[in-house]
């Protein structure tokens, strides 16, 4: 049996969400029966690769690297679930929107750093001028929210989507669970 | 019970139920175990109908009724749930979300608020409209309690409250549909209104985390609501 692939991305997010999917202990050792983990901030490839089964996608789209990945996440996935509330709603990385980008790098940057620097202009990705939730930018599949889900909710869901079914999640989590 | 109180007879999903004339749908339905969600709505406030959540079809009528202000009436039939209620519920509870900034993680009333629950209750995993993000400031100048604005979804509990029961009249809502906001006085700092008697009755029955105790913090910002009916109930008693 070809075991199905599997990636883990981590956008703008606070990397909760993958503590969470780690903390499934030795039930990702059945995962790993069945799914080989093919992109993750866990492995080592450094591209997103094609033909991939199911990405889990933890994070809002913030810069334009997030904003490249996740079309290319798309166009290379099957299955595309937004994990947890910032992937979902945006969050708390979208609270910067309240502000806008400029504010935000002034406030980092120069304001609250001493001695006040600049805000960087080359080798980080710029920042959007909004964080947008998956769903603004690309279709998804399917939306776990929670400020993490737990490790048990991210363990039904791939674990359903491994074996063929959508799992239904409205009653296992909800915003900010 | 008034002598002169009448009995209709009615149906709400196909079941017959018997209703004193004076009662609502919603009322008529809860006390047949019948669920309707509601937000704006309080047993012991007047009903105002501002959510319309608790929207119902009554058969020769093409609108939709909120059932919290549409008294009863002979022959009746009420559907409480169809596909297009639960589809325009949906809609209005993910245009709540989108109009304010709900960041369930990092509210005080995370896990305990009315607005989150009803997102489980009617599976609301994806608000579909784009946030709106508006910039509010936040009123912490009373030395008890604060005002969020993020938060409100502007049910007027707290209007409500304070005009009908506490008899203060310190909230009141200013400017019209997306603008409106809840504010004390004449718009001014809570910690500086002069008919604000600081009883907190508003902040325990605020459905969300726009009003709450200073200091609070999830479990312990649990508001009580259950003080209104007993509280109402007592001075019907002594009238």
């Amino acid at each position: 049996m070809t075991k199905a692939r599997l990636a883990t991305v981590w956008l703008d997010g606070c990397s909760g969400c993958h503590m969470s999917l780690l903390d499934m202990d030795e039930k990702i050792l059945e995962v790993a029966k069945v799914a080989d983990v093919v992109y993750s901030p866990l492995v080592d490839t450094k591209d997103f690769p094609e033909n991939v089964d199911v990405a889990l996608v933890e994070g809002a789209v913030s810069s334009e690297d997030d904003l490249e990945k996740i079309q290319r996440i798309r166009k290379n996935s099957r299955f595309l679930v937004a994990l947890g509330d910032c992937a979902v709603t945006g969050n708390v990385a979208a609270m910067r929107n309240l502000f806008g980008v400029r504010a935000v790098l002034d406030r980092s940057y120069r304001l609250t750093s001493v001695p006040a620097g600049s805000p960087p202009d080359q080798i980080v990705p710029r920042l959007l001028s909004r964080v947008r939730p998956l769903h603004e930018v690309v279709a998804v599949d399917l939306t776990v929210p929670g400020c993490p889900p737990s490790a048990g909710v991210i363990h039904h869901v791939v674990t359903e989507l491994l074996a063929g079914r959508t799992p239904d999640v409205t009653d296992l989590t909800r915003f900010g669970a | 019970m008034s002598p002169k109180v009448r009995i209709k007879t009615l149906k709400i999903d196909g079941r017959d139920i018997g209703a004193r004339e004076d009662e609502t749908i919603l009322q008529v339905a809860r006390e047949n175990g019948i669920q309707i969600p509601t937000l704006c709505h309080l047993d012991g406030l007047e009903p105002i109908g501002a959510c319309r959540l608790c929207m119902v079809e009554v058969r020769g009528s093409s609108r939709l009724l909120p059932a919290c202000v549409t008294r009863v009436e002979e022959g009746m039939e009420v559907t409480t749930k169809s596909p297009r209620l639960i589809r325009h519920r949906r809609m209005i509870l993910e245009l709540l979300f989108a109009e304010r900034n709900h960041v369930c993680s990092v509210c005080v009333v995370n896990g305990k608020c009315e607005l989150q629950s009803l997102a489980v209750a009617l599976g609301m995993t994806q608000v579909r409209t784009p946030y709106r993000f508006p910039r509010f400031e936040l009123d912490a100048s009373h030395p008890r309690f604060v005002n969020d604005h993020n938060r409100c979804v502007l049910c007027a509990r707290c209007v409500r409250v304070c005009d009908e029961i506490e008899g203060a009249h310190t909230w009141d809502i200013m400017g019209r549909g997306v603008n409106g906001r809840v504010i004390t006085d004449l718009n001014e700092p809570w910690g500086e209104s002069n008919s604000c008697t600081g009883c907190g009755k508003c902040v325990h029955v605020c459905p969300t985390g726009a009003l709450s105790e200073k200091g609070t913090l999830r479990e312990d910002a649990g508001k009580q609501r259950d003080f209104l009916p007993y509280l109402t109930l007592m001075r019907e008693v002594r009238r």
